[in-house]
């Protein structure tokens, strides 16, 4: 069995699953964010149960709109901070925690072998744990909730090992970008993502978090990497509890083996307005950008700020051009502090913002006018996505996305950095 | 049942910041959802949608994030039924769950034009195009699925399986 196979049979009571087989699943955590509570608490009530099934695996966090940006959005904080009050799960107020996906690795709420269900696509972010957590709806959350189980039709695995030594500058972010722009945004639909090969063992834990991020935009269930040492360390620095992982077997069924030669890659730009629409920096051209984001659920990780401060570092925001900053969780905020990060960066003249998902979803925090085109290190870069329908969105990884705000267009950190 | 409407046709990867953007969700009042469905794809469909009409797409329809919001609104704005040739993970069972009829045809999808009479028959997933005249045969739902399908959701379904445990 595939470590998802294997992940699900061990919580539906079976010793064997196959892919397309329905399973009942037993969860192991179920959160929401701010924004969805609404619809799951009203699922809740209309389930007739009256309490979580395990307040300790039940998470609350306000992350969408963080702080509350106008009075609707206060009201759905509000609704959920009542209703993780009354239940005694756990849960995340502003100040208090960050962005979700961020947040729950970091808190040790994710280990390796579990399986997580979240009220938002990029759930599936924890699988860089090797634990199978994946998005799903308000109602099934609800019901994940109310009953601690789910149900699940087993996925097809395809399998991707990127061979070779990673070139400088190449990250995660790159490696997930030119994976989805040569699957497209439904090549792995309904599937498991293993992530696999030297270059990707060679990932740090941030890098593989970014990956399994965007397991989402290739249509995947789950994007999941196999525990090695840099997983377990990771494991014993946040949280130190016990947990059981699940390798895959030797004689594992692939529905697909996909390999990439990574030694010659180069960092990768996802043009407007699909993910898949992914170019290497070279074949960018010159786009001038009016606003650069650092940040998100993708890259929002210390390692992230630490590439962006690099480059940042004792120079100044391109003029035309406003550069945005906002670390994943309350934790990273404080770890950047310490490093003098933030220094780096408000010298600089960028933004630096609480932890919040804000501008990524074209909420608050830095909307996009018509006409206007930024460079986000985020994971969607749909029509509207950041605001004006009018509006354009390229995707990249922290180090392009610095250099770009330093130069005023998209730029190879190589540009800025020798 | 059959059911009669207009197809309002799109093409591939409709995704869910386009069925109902995420700049409207952090508001609850379903009636703003409405009036912006799909108006990052087609700011006319909210004014030409009839209740009973189809939205008709190619592959990969409701890719992207997880909200609920995406079928609740189109069920609400008076949809009928999505038909598309295939749908991404999430949105499936999503609809699933609130009863959103959905239809898998790749070949209803493709041959359907923008207006086209439907008329379809969600207990035997009979698709007919009354304006081509064609006829076409959705694929059925696995018996799991037509479990909830037919307790009447997952609500529905789950408060069966539970009866008396909690």
């Amino acid at each position: 069995m595939t470590i998802a196979e294997k992940i699900l049979a061990a919580h539906s009571g079976r010793e064997k699953v196959e892919p397309g087989e329905f399973v009942n699943v037993s969860v192991d955590l179920a959160f929401a964010q701010e924004g969805m509570t609404p619809l799951v608490v009203e699922a809740f009530r209309q389930l007739e149960i009256d309490r979580v099934f395990d307040p300790g695996k039940v998470v609350f966090m306000v992350d969408h709109s963080c702080p509350s940006k106008d009075i609707p959005s206060a009201e759905q904080s509000k609704l959920q901070r009542e209703f993780a009050k009354e239940q005694g799960t756990i849960y995340y107020d502003v100040g208090r925690g960050g962005i979700e996906h961020v947040l729950i690795p970091e808190q040790g709420l994710a280990l390796p072998g579990q399986v997580i269900v979240g009220a938002d696509s990029h759930t599936c972010t924890s699988g860089a744990l090797g634990a199978f957590a994946t998005g799903m709806g308000a109602t099934d959350i609800a019901v994940a909730m109310a009953t601690g189980e789910v149900w699940m039709k087993v996925p097809p695995t395809i399998k991707f090992v990127y061979h070779g030594k990673l070139p400088k500058w190449v990250t995660g972010k790159d490696l997930i970008l030119h994976t989805i722009g040569d699957i497209g945004v439904d090549g792995a639909r309904y599937s498991a993502m293993e992530f696999t090969g030297e270059a990707a063992s060679e990932l740090d834990m941030d890098g593989r978090f970014t990956m399994s991020n965007m397991a989402i935009e290739a249509g995947a269930k789950v994007g999941l990497f196999p525990v090695d040492e840099k997983t377990r360390k990771y494991i014993t620095e946040h949280g130190n509890k016990p947990f059981t992982a699940c390798e895959p077997d030797k004689d594992a069924r692939y529905a697909d083996v996909i390999e990439y030669d990574v030694s010659k890659m180069e960092p990768q730009v996802a043009i407007p307005n699909i993910p898949s629409n992914v170019k290497p920096i070279s074949r960018v051209g010159d786009v001038r950008i009016d606003q650069v984001v650092i940040g998100a659920c993708t890259n929002g990780r210390l390692n992230d700020m630490r590439a962006a401060a690099q480059i940042l570092k004792g120079r100044k925001i391109h003029e035309d051009l406003r550069c945005i900053v906002i670390p994943g969780s309350q934790q990273v905020y404080l770890d950047a502090l310490e490093e003098g990060l933030i220094e780096s960066f408000v010298r600089a003249g960028a933004a630096v913002s609480t932890p919040t998902c804000g501008p990524c979803a074209g909420l608050h925090m830095g909307i996009l006018a018509s006409g206007e085109r930024a460079l986000s290190t985020s994971n969607r870069n749909f029509v509207g996505r950041m605001g004006s329908p009018e509006s354009e969105v390229y995707l990249a990884g922290p180090a392009v996305a610095a250099a770009s705000a330093v130069l005023g267009r998209i730029a190879h950190p190589e540009e800025v950095v020798s | 049942m059959k059911l009669k409407g207009k197809a309002h046709k799109y093409g591939a990867d409709v995704n869910t910041d386009l069925i109902i953007p995420a700049r409207y969700l952090h508001n609850d009042d379903r009636a703003l959802w409405v009036a912006h469905c799909m108006e990052d794809i087609d700011t006319e469909f909210v004014k030409r949608l009839k209740p009973g009409d189809f939205i008709v797409a190619t592959t990969n329809f409701g890719c992207g994030s997880s909200r609920e919001q995406a079928p609740i609104v189109i069920k609400e704005a008076g949809v009928a039924g999505v038909i598309a040739s295939s749908f991404a993970r999430i949105f499936f069972r999503n609809a699933i769950n609130i009863g959103l009829p959905i239809l898998e045809s790749p070949e209803a999808s493709e041959a359907t034009q923008m207006g086209d009479e439907l008329e379809v028959d969600l207990g035997t997933g009979t698709i007919q195009n009354l304006s081509s005249k064609k006829t076409y045969q959705a694929q059925p739902f696995p018996d799991f699925m037509r479990g909830i399908i037919e307790t009447g959701g997952l609500i529905a379904y789950t408060r069966e399986r539970f009866k008396g445990k909690a």
